[in-house]
């Protein structure tokens, strides 16, 4: 079974002016196969920091990330990566990018387009296989980056705020999609969110940050997930567990941030 | 100073004449419902009627101050005819006498008879001269006078208004200065239309054209002329595509390569090439060695920058995302940094081929045996002005078309840059 483990992970950056930053302090983590994950924080606790050295973008200074007991030195096709925006290759077509992966492990090039049309199928693309990636829509060259990573089969996904630039509708289409290929793929899901309401549908595993250093404040088990793979995502959210859940981490990380807030005026 | 407010007055007319006759019949596309229009760019489109009447005016102009057939107005020419003035002189024993100087003013390249003059009476002897159009005698018209070597003798008036030596007067069809030396210099009229070794007519232009086409110039066809200096142009600009390109990718890609080659390209890019053009001479010699270096040199820091731009410019998401498909260095150099920089190189191409293009012609000036620079210069040294204009002329299409050809290439091969 194939399992990601992050032990003891601490990142420390050294700034050019002598003083330092922890991004990262002690942070243990074990998820299973076929677990979704999101992660939520308010800004500078450290979230894209830990999915960049689960990614292997970056070293940390102290512990690992392990991965099926094998230590993560850097990136691989293992650990696949959605980012936000701008990831697309504007020169490929959609269905070129979504053959990169295929492409770079030098797949037959019958089975890499069969790869493909199943995932254009599956993401609701179809019918732009041939588009630019340009002439499509902010929602649908999401659906490009979510189908790019699949191809490549990765065991983990990494996603970076992959919906942060989405209008709400849009986003909420995406959320679905996303819920349904984790279901149909069953594959480990680590994703970063700056909204509660996703970090709260889309988290089987809902894990809270906490800034300066950078580390798990709590971490929930929830159950919105699963009941969204089977029902609306607008029904989920009048569940009544799930407004009280909101309002608790809400209020969690407005302390958070106020705390900053104040941390930041005493030091003025 | 008459074109330039001639231009500005057709400018202001034709602004308010084009504005009455369209008035009520606003376009009916979507910017005649925005109310804002001062300061929205967007709402900003080329009046096609002034675009009509700019290039239209140029013409205009042009063909009314050379005398142009083409052109059914003309402003005042030079005066063309016989003319004649009367000059008053004493002499020693401080007698008075007039005598009449009869002109003709000829064109250019006429040579008609002098006017004959009768010697008339007195001791001041009638004279004739003969002038160019545009041009200025000097009229020794005491050397026939009776006397005129003796003290006394003095030139003290020209149609009746009194000069001395030095002055100068208006007489009908010119202007009559004494010198210190009791000659005249008689300057006829000139009106305000302009010589043709100044500013030819176009139609003289166009002559030429046709001319030069099909006769050549200086021992080369028309095509050669120009058809070298786009050889020398592309020549020179691949070579420094060739080496700036991959240059400006290791630049960009490894900091040994930055920090050696940054001093060098940071000084070298902003000194002009037509600088380098006495080294590369003395270096290469006067041909065409020397003219593709320099060419080279002209477009390697430009195209340097420009690669090495494209590769820093890249979203770092997107290196991130070929590493984590399973790219390597090679595949995503090959796969994503190489076309991730085209835009950028392309750009850098536009600019290169520009100041390519300037370069050689600025290089053939100063030495060459055939080219657009060199049919220039040449024709300049035998003030053939209608080659010199037709030249200039053919560089500026041959510029534009390039550009032109730049912007549609990129258009097929990078149809993504600026869109996201």
């Amino acid at each position: 079974m194939s399992d990601l483990n992050i032990d003891e992970l601490s990142m420390r950056f050294d700034l050019p002016n002598g003083t330092h930053v922890q991004a990262l302090l002690d942070v243990n983590l074990e998820l299973k196969t076929g677990e979704l994950m999101s992660v939520l924080g308010p800004s500078g606790c450290g979230k894209t920091t830990l999915l960049n050295i689960v990614a292997g973008f970056l070293a940390p200074t102290k512990g690992q990330v392990r991965l099926n007991d094998e230590v993560v030195t850097g990136p691989g096709r293992d650990r696949g990566m959605v980012f936000q925006q701008g990831a697309l290759f504007e020169w490929m077509s959609v269905r070129e990018n979504i053959a990169f992966g295929p492409k770079m492990k030098k797949t037959p090039a019958a089975r890499t387009r069969e790869i493909v049309d199943h995932l254009l199928e599956t993401v609701g693309l179809q019918d732009f296989g041939e588009k630019a990636v340009y002439e499509l829509s902010g929602g649908m060259q999401q659906r490009v980056a979510l189908a790019r990573c699949l191809a490549n089969e990765p065991e983990v996904i990494l996603m970076d705020e992959p919906l942060g630039a989405l209008d709400a509708l849009t986003r909420e289409k995406m959320q679905g999609l996303v819920l349904k290929l984790w279901k149909e793929t069953g594959k480990t899901i680590i994703l970063i969110t700056h909204s509660v309401e996703e970090a709260l549908l889309l988290g089987e595993r809902l894990l809270v940050m906490a800034p300066r250093p950078g580390r798990i404040h709590k971490e929930y088990r929830l159950p919105f997930a699963e009941a969204g793979v089977n029902q609306d995502l607008r029904e989920v959210k009048k569940i009544p567990e799930f407004g009280e859940r909101r309002e608790e981490i809400l209020s969690m990380i407005w302390e958070m941030e106020e705390e900053i807030m104040g941390r930041a005026e005493e030091g003025a | 100073m008459i074109i330039l407010s001639m231009y500005i007055a057709i400018f202001v007319v034709a602004f308010f004449a084009v504005s009455l006759i369209t008035r009520g019949r606003e376009d009916k596309g979507f910017n005649a419902l925005k109310t804002v229009t001062f300061g929205d760019e967007s709402a900003v489109s080329p009046n096609r009627a002034a675009a009509v009447i700019s290039v239209a005016t140029i013409f205009l102009i042009w063909g009314a101050f050379t005398d142009s057939k083409l052109v059914p107005f003309h402003v005042s020419g030079p005066f063309i005819g016989e003319t004649s003035f009367t000059y008053t002189a004493t002499n020693a024993a401080g007698d008075e006498d007039d005598g009449e100087v009869r002109i003709v003013v000829h064109k250019i390249g006429e040579k008609p008879d002098a006017p004959e003059v009768e010697d008339g009476d007195g001791f001041v002897r009638n004279d004739s001269s003969l002038v160019g159009a545009w041009r200025s005698k000097l009229i020794n018209a005491k050397r026939n006078d009776e006397g005129y070597k003796e003290d006394g003798y003095r030139i003290i008036a020209v149609d009746g208004q009194p000069i001395a030596p030095g002055q100068s007067v208006q007489v009908a069809d010119g202007e009559v200065a004494l010198t210190d030396k009791q000659s005249f210099n008689f300057t006829p009229l000139k009106g305000l239309q302009l010589e043709p070794i100044w500013m030819p007519a176009p139609e003289a232009v166009v002559q030429r054209f046709i001319d030069i086409a099909q006769n050549g110039y200086q021992n080369f066809g028309l095509w050669e002329h120009l058809g070298w200096s786009l050889i020398r142009v592309v020549v020179g600009f691949l070579i420094g595509a060739l080496v700036g390109i991959p240059l400006g990718y290791a630049m960009g890609l490894s900091g040994w390569f930055r920090g050696w080659f940054d001093p060098i390209v940071e000084f070298m890019r902003p000194v002009p090439p037509l600088a380098l053009i006495p080294l590369v001479i003395i270096w290469f010699g006067i041909w065409e060695t020397g003219k593709i270096v320099l060419l080279f040199l002209a477009s390697l820091w430009i195209m340097t920058i420009a690669a090495r731009a494209g590769v820093s410019g890249i979203n770092i998401s997107k290196v991130h995302a070929a590493y984590s498909l399973g790219a390597s260095k090679t595949q995503l150099m090959w796969h994503v940094i190489v076309p991730n920089s085209l835009p950028e190189i392309f750009t850098g191409a536009r600019v290169a081929m520009g100041v390519c293009w300037g370069t050689v012609v600025a290089a053939e000036l100063v030495a060459a045996q055939k080219g657009a620079g060199m049919m220039i210069i040449a024709a300049s040294k035998f003030q053939l002005t209608d080659i010199v204009l037709m030249g200039i002329i053919m560089i500026g299409i041959i510029g534009y078309g390039i550009d032109i050809l730049m912007r549609k290439t990129e258009k097929w091969l990078v149809p993504w840059k600026g869109r996201h």
